[in-house]
């Protein structure tokens, strides 16, 4: 095999291919063609299941554009991503600085599987959870009035920070993970010759260690980002009445109208806005990175 | 060498789990349904199992549009499938459904003659549902909130229950309970706008937006509301089988009624099986069984209902002359009337952020 490698790149592929085989046929039949499916389906006036008349039409994606609602929506969910994201930075960040840099062997072990464990569990039973430690009599709100010595209500639950709160809590080990990977990998005595030159701690983390650790952060925000903008199952478990957005309309159009053509154009529309998000944002991203 | 043989395989296993699939066998009925409604209750499947010998295989759906699609995508699978009679309409068109021989089927000489001879259940003269049970979409409260239970669906918009109400996340049900409030027909609504309207002004009410049984009984369990639009079997249920402090209301400005009815799929294998299985739902044995240990809708069948204790809700309530002059079955509901439905729901909900 090493030998029909040496003999040139074309070979080089073919040996290769079993390899890459199993990947990209998983890729194709699980991804592209469901997707492609998808794609033509956003194009047709209706379903072609038991004999229905169907043509091809842009009617779809023209819905998008005549209605406000979905703008509104759409908005509502990219600033529901944005917010998200910001809280993994401002929550994950120093985490993982800490779990890089200050824990060394068991200790280390042990706080990173404590990071990773709610991964373990499923996402609807993490849910769930909140919901019964938000809501006006339930965990938190028991819990600080048997330790406070006056009265508080809390009833988050049904509201918008409840909805950032479960979706924090889901995705900020994502953030932890990216972040600790590339923070780890700044060689201490970067460090100690930054501070042996008597930067002050604040100067160190703006000037190293934070431009270092730029493409774990912005990984782990781009990570976030994308699914948190599309979520439906946190906004309406935990939202309540202001639970609706762009990705709770989209599962309306698919579970309650059986309008799958409506459904997946708002979905494509959604990826080529979040595509355009990402690519607007690549080019300072990697200045910065 | 190897290829041939993983080929080979894998082949195997694909024809030998179709067979798995195909090979229903003779005796078995497979039921389609929603989960928890009857017909998956393990007592009734083991003494429907013991008198007729038919295994029961048991399918769910979340939503009358699964239930279509399952029907479209596995033609010949079930035998039996539950369908709301609004719905019974599309299914027939499709040619999904067949013609049902009545004769097999002796406890319907039982079936009310209004729910028999439902105009959605039949074309052609041929039956294509048997009715098995109607409800009511009402309100219910939590006992706990009302010294007296409440008689008008205005108490929704009643600003002392500001942030404890709950209304189904659905838009069928939203635009029609709307109709009722606005003191319309909900199969003919002429006015869109008083109804959007009425609606805009119940939003700032609404806690959260109810999906399941299970939502509720949470919510009230948890006091957390006071008052919502509820089924009428789950609000037997949550207070027959979960001790809940629900009560129903039909309010006097009415309610929506719907009845569903039992059909047997186009191309069915066991038609005999499915036509036992019938019978035996609509059995008012099984009925009060069902009523007393799990609460249930009314059954279609007269001598069920009449099977039932004198004080039953299902008898007293529901059975009362009155109720039955204020409540309205929906008729069948065109998919350009359910999106038209929906977009205004969700306008609704985005507006109330």
């Amino acid at each position: 095999m090493a030998g029909q490698v040496v003999t040139g790149s074309r070979s080089g592929l073919r040996s290769a291919l079993p390899l890459l085989l199993p990947a990209y046929l998983w890729l194709t039949v699980a991804i592209f063609l469901p997707l492609s499916a998808m794609v033509f389906f956003s194009f047709m006036t209706e379903l072609p299941l038991s004999g229905r008349a169907w043509s091809f039409t842009l009617d779809n994606y023209a819905t998008f554009f005549s209605q406000g609602l979905y703008w509104t929506l759409l908005l509502a969910s990219l600033r529901l991503g944005l917010e998200v994201t910001l809280w993994c930075v401002v929550i994950g960040y120093p985490a993982a600085y800490v779990l890089a840099k200050v824990f060394r062997g068991r200790s280390r072990e042990a706080i990173f599987l404590l990071v990773i464990l709610p991964f373990w569990s499923n996402g609807l039973v993490r849910i769930f959870s909140w919901a019964m430690v938000l809501r006006e009599g339930g965990i938190l709100d028991t819990a600080l009035n048997a330790v406070l010595p006056f009265k508080i209500n809390i009833d988050l639950m049904y509201s918008y920070p409840a909805v950032i709160i479960g979706l924090v809590h889901s995705y900020v080990p994502y953030m932890v993970l990216t972040c600790y990977l590339t923070l780890q990998a700044i060689d201490d005595s970067l460090i100690e010759a930054g501070r042996s030159l008597g930067a002050s701690r604040l100067q160190m983390l703006k000037r190293v260690i934070i431009p270092l650790s730029m493409p774990g952060l912005v990984a782990g925000a781009a990570l976030i980002f994308v699914p948190v903008v599309g979520s439906f199952m946190e906004p309406r478990i935990l939202g309540g009445r202001t639970g609706t957005f762009y990705g709770t309309v989209i599962e309306d159009q698919f579970v309650a109208v059986f309008n799958w053509p409506l459904g997946a154009a708002l979905s494509f529309i959604l990826l080529a806005v979040v595509l355009v998000i990402l690519a607007l944002a690549s080019p300072v991203l990697k200045r910065v990175a | 060498m190897r290829m041939p043989k993983l080929t080979a395989f894998l082949t195997a296993t694909a024809v030998f789990a179709s067979a798995l699939t195909l090979a229903a066998r003779a005796d078995e009925v497979h039921v389609l349904n929603w989960k928890g409604y009857g017909a998956d209750e393990p007592w009734a499947i083991a003494a429907f199992e013991k008198a007729t010998g038919n295994k029961v295989v048991n399918d769910f759906f979340n939503s009358e549009q699964e239930m279509l699609t399952k029907l479209r995508t596995n033609p010949a699978l079930y035998d039996v499938v539950m369908i709301n009679a609004a719905f019974n309409d599309q299914a027939m068109a499709e040619k999904l459904i067949q013609p049902i021989d009545v004769s097999k089927i002796p406890n319907y000489a039982d079936i009310s003659p209004d729910k028999a001879g439902s105009p959605m259940l039949a074309r052609d003269g041929k039956v294509y549902g048997v009715p098995w049970v109607w409800g009511l979409t009402a309100l219910a409260i939590n006992e706990k909130s009302f010294e007296t239970p409440p008689t008008s669906i205005a108490e929704m918009w009643n600003e002392a229950h500001k942030g404890r109400v709950t209304i189904r996340d659905d838009a069928v049900e939203g635009v029609q309970f709307g109709a009722i409030a606005t003191g319309q027909n909900i199969n003919e609504i002429k006015d869109m706008e008083a109804v959007k309207s009425k609606l805009t002004s119940l939003m700032p009410q609404i806690k959260t937006f109810w999906s399941s049984e299970n939502d509720w009984n949470q919510m009230v369990a948890s006091n957390q509301i006071d008052i919502g639009t509820y089924w009428s079997g789950s609000a037997d249920r949550a207070k027959t089988h979960f001790k809940l402090p629900v009560s129903l209301v039909i309010p006097r400005e009415g309610a929506v009624a719907w009845l569903d009815a039992f059909s047997i799929p186009a191309g069915a294998k066991n038609v005999a099986g499915a036509e036992a299985f019938i019978n035996y739902m609509i059995d008012p044995k099984f009925y009060v069984e069902w009523v007393t240990k799990v609460g249930a809708p009314v059954s279609a069948n007269t001598k069920a209902v009449a099977a039932l204790p004198e004080d039953a809700f299902n008898r007293k309530v529901m059975g009362d002359p009155d109720v039955a002059k204020r409540i309205q079955f929906q008729a069948p509901i065109t998919d350009a009337q359910r999106e038209a439905y929906l977009a205004l729901w969700q306008e609704l909900k985005v507006n109330v952020k």
